[in-house]
């Protein structure tokens, strides 16, 4: 496959220049063609990715659904972008610190929170991350969790912890100012970080052409003094390995790793979101069918003898169950109260604030 | 005359402004071809192309502050920040530099930009995107703060904000961009800047409000009007510099006074327009000025919101608290 064409905006020409950075920052891929490495993830293991990438997505078409009918907020799917999601938060161990963006719930299911909390978060609301996982609350502002990261990651090594913090966000979140203190940051201080960015071709409705001047995402880790990678972002198994060699140099104390996951956004940003104003559906289409991470894992398994075309169908099933599943539980929690919004602003209620609740409570709203 | 809803108003006014003046630009995160996630630029990239319609990299410091640089050399650039809640990466811009380079540079170099944003809560979004933080800007010396209400006051507003020699910032009540239409004049006029409008005349309390507030205060003051009591709406439509004038004239008339704000309560703009009533209208008052306000917790995710936002029946217990004698 030609290296070229993933990372070109609509209307952009490659320059010679472009050209030539482009080879020297090579795709990472196991999978189909132009694979530059062999797969090293078990079969069981790439059957459980299977699995949680099909869960994912059959959760994403749930929720567009539920939004339709108006049973959940403004969404935003993962659509097409399962492979990044899934392989990624499976290279992690629990005690990895996670800081994601507003796309990530995949990764956070992976990481232990169940789908009930995502449907409760897209219900409005807040605190949906369970318990004891080790991950922020998805970050709104574009990137400005990045730099969190790396005060996680420094945190983890000056307590001794074997564990890393991983940052997601898009290819829009490579323009913020704090992309650039993020990663100038962790150079400086050499912290166990990765940085992923999923380059989905799409920031709403400018293309990664106009977010930057740059051949690749990757090659910006350079400047920082940081290891910089791109991956297949559609290759569950490439993105698995990219991940979690990052996180093993990360532990050994070689530093943090730049990744950039090149993908395909399939869906809307968001439910609130009509791409066809500003992309062609030919480009949409291209990204369909055998580009398609799950597609593609699919037939990998199968061509292993992993799996039959029998035992996808029954995978299908299952997740439909489960989704269903959490839906309801979801839907079957108690409803909010008004003392959630005052309680948790500080540790200790001020008095204004209990005077507030007071007010509230003693008016008939 | 048109009937157009505020979104159209502001609409029709930009592809106005582009067509009489080559200086004006937008620059935004999809602004151009997308039209704004509000479509308030709709149809201006196709018209006046990629160049003076400019989808930027997202980063809003950037914007901001090549924005600055295009005002000072000559430009009228128009900012479009996508949320009020993303506002805050270009603070710095706006802090340290737009609001004080006429004052450093004693009159050299001036900043006429126009930063428009939506701003606040009521329409179920995501997090972080129904902040009302007009108090952070109205408090920083250097900058100008408007509120429209109305599709008539927008348009006209939106061309004193454009005319301005100074950075003007221009706050779009996101629960009014299609809440109701009106009559709207073609072609340019300009609604100024420092004036607040009497939204309803009225005699025994005066409700001041902006943004989508003023239509809440309408909503009460019918329910009172019932009572046989006459509440006066005041739509203040700038918030710096604020109409002291029209403030102290209304409550000296009616003697009573609820402020309303979906801000945070402690630091909001009630309490400066309290101490201005102190100033003007302290010896007219018959009971102490009140307000209802958003409470002192950060905008909370929409399943809380409708206990956030004041309503109807929370702005009458105080009013009917202000009216006892
Ligand atoms: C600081 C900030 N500015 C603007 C926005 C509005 N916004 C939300 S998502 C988005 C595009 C993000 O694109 P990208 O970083 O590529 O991530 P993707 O949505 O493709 O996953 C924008 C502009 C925001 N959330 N935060
Ligand atoms: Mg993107």
């Amino acid at each position: 496959m030609c290296l070229l064409r993933e990372n070109r905006g609509p209307g952009q020409q490659p320059s010679f220049k472009g050209a030539l950075i482009l080879e020297s920052w090579p795709i990472y891929r196991v999978m189909g063609d132009g694979t530059v490495a062999p797969n090293v993830v078990p079969n069981e293991l790439a059957l459980k990715i299977y699995q949680d990438m099909v869960l994912l997505r059959t959760f994403d078409e749930k929720a567009l659904n539920l939004q339709r009918q108006g049973r959940v907020g403004t969404f935003p799917p993962s659509l097409g972008q399962e492979a990044t999601e899934i392989g990624s938060a499976h290279a992690l161990s629990k005690q990895d610190w996670m800081a994601p963006s507003y796309r990530d719930h995949g990764a956070l299911y992976v990481h232990g929170v169940p789908f009930e909390n995502v449907i409760l978060f897209a219900m409005g609301r807040a605190g949906s991350l369970a318990g004891d996982v080790r991950a922020l609350p998805s970050s709104i502002p574009i990137a400005t969790h990045l730099p969190h990261a790396v005060g996680l990651a420094m945190a983890a090594r000056m307590q001794g912890e074997d564990a890393v913090a991983i940052a997601y966000f898009g290819d829009g979140g490579t323009s913020e100012g704090d992309f650039h203190e993020a990663l100038n940051f962790a150079g400086v201080f050499k912290a166990p970080v990765i940085f992923l960015c999923q380059n989905n071709g799409w920031a709403i409705s400018t293309p990664v052409s106009r977010q930057t001047g740059s051949a690749t995402l990757a090659q910006k880790a350079e400047a920082y003094g940081i290891r910089g990678r791109r991956v297949d972002g559609n290759d569950a198994l490439a993105v698995y390995q990219v991940v979690r060699e990052s996180r093993e140099r990360a532990l050994a104390g070689h530093g943090p790793t730049l990744i950039e996951a090149v993908t395909y956004r399939l869906g809307p940003h968001t439910t609130a979101d009509d791409p066809t104003r500003y992309r062609d559906t030919e480009e949409v289409g291209a990204w369909r069918g055998d580009r398609d991470p799950i597609v593609r894992l699919g037939a990998y398994l199968d061509q292993q003898g992993i799996l039959t075309a029998d035992d996808l169908e029954k995978i299908r099933v299952t997740a439909l169950e489960w989704v269903n599943q959490a839906v309801e539980a979801a839907e079957a929690m108690p409803p909010v109260t008004p003392l959630d919004m005052f309680e948790h602003v500080y540790a200790t209620m001020p008095p204004r604030l209990i005077q507030q609740l007071q007010d509230f409570e003693g008016s008939d709203r | 005359m048109p009937e157009q809803n505020m979104v159209q108003a502001l609409n029709t006014a930009l592809h106005e402004m582009f067509a009489d003046d080559p200086r004006v630009l937008l620059m935004g995160e999809d602004v151009g071809k997308n039209g704004g996630v509000f479509r308030v630029s709709g149809g201006l990239y196709d018209k006046f192309g990629a160049e003076r319609v400019m989808d930027t990299p997202l980063a809003e410091s950037g914007i901001i502050g090549t924005a600055i640089g295009l005002a000072v050399g000559g430009m009228r650039p128009i900012v479009e920040i996508q949320f009020m809640g993303f506002l805050y990466p270009g603070l710095d811009q706006l802090f340290s530099h737009a609001s004080r380079l006429r004052t450093r540079s004693l009159g050299q170099v001036t900043v006429p930009l126009t930063l428009r944003m939506p701003y606040g809560g009521g329409i179920r979004a995501p997090e972080q995107h129904a902040d009302s933080a007009e108090a952070y800007l109205t408090h920083t010396p250097g900058l100008k703060v408007l509120v429209p209400s109305t599709p008539y006051d927008a348009k006209g507003l939106l061309y004193a904000a454009i005319e301005d020699p100074d950075p003007v910032i221009f706050l779009e009540p996101i629960r009014c961009y299609r809440l109701g239409r009106m009559e709207v004049p073609e072609g340019r006029y300009t609604v100024p800047i420092g004036k607040a409008r009497v939204a309803r005349p009225g005699t025994d309390l005066s409700l001041i409000a902006w943004g989508a507030m003023v239509n809440l205060a309408e909503k009460v003051a019918d329910k009172f009007q019932e009572a046989g009591i006459s509440i006066e709406v005041l739509d203040l439509r700038t918030l710096a510099p604020l109409d002291k004038e029209a403030i102290g004239n209304s409550v000296a008339k009616t003697g009573r006074c609820v402020i309303l704000h979906e801000a945070p309560r402690t630091g909001g703009l009630a309490g400066e327009i309290t101490a201005l009533i102190m100033e003007t209208a302290f010896w007219d008052l018959k009971a102490p000025v009140a307000r209802v306000t958003g409470f002192d917790v950060p905008y909370p995710a929409y399943a809380w919101e409708d206990f956030y936002m004041p309503n109807v029946s929370r702005v009458s217990r105080v009013v009917t608290e202000t009216l006892k004698d």
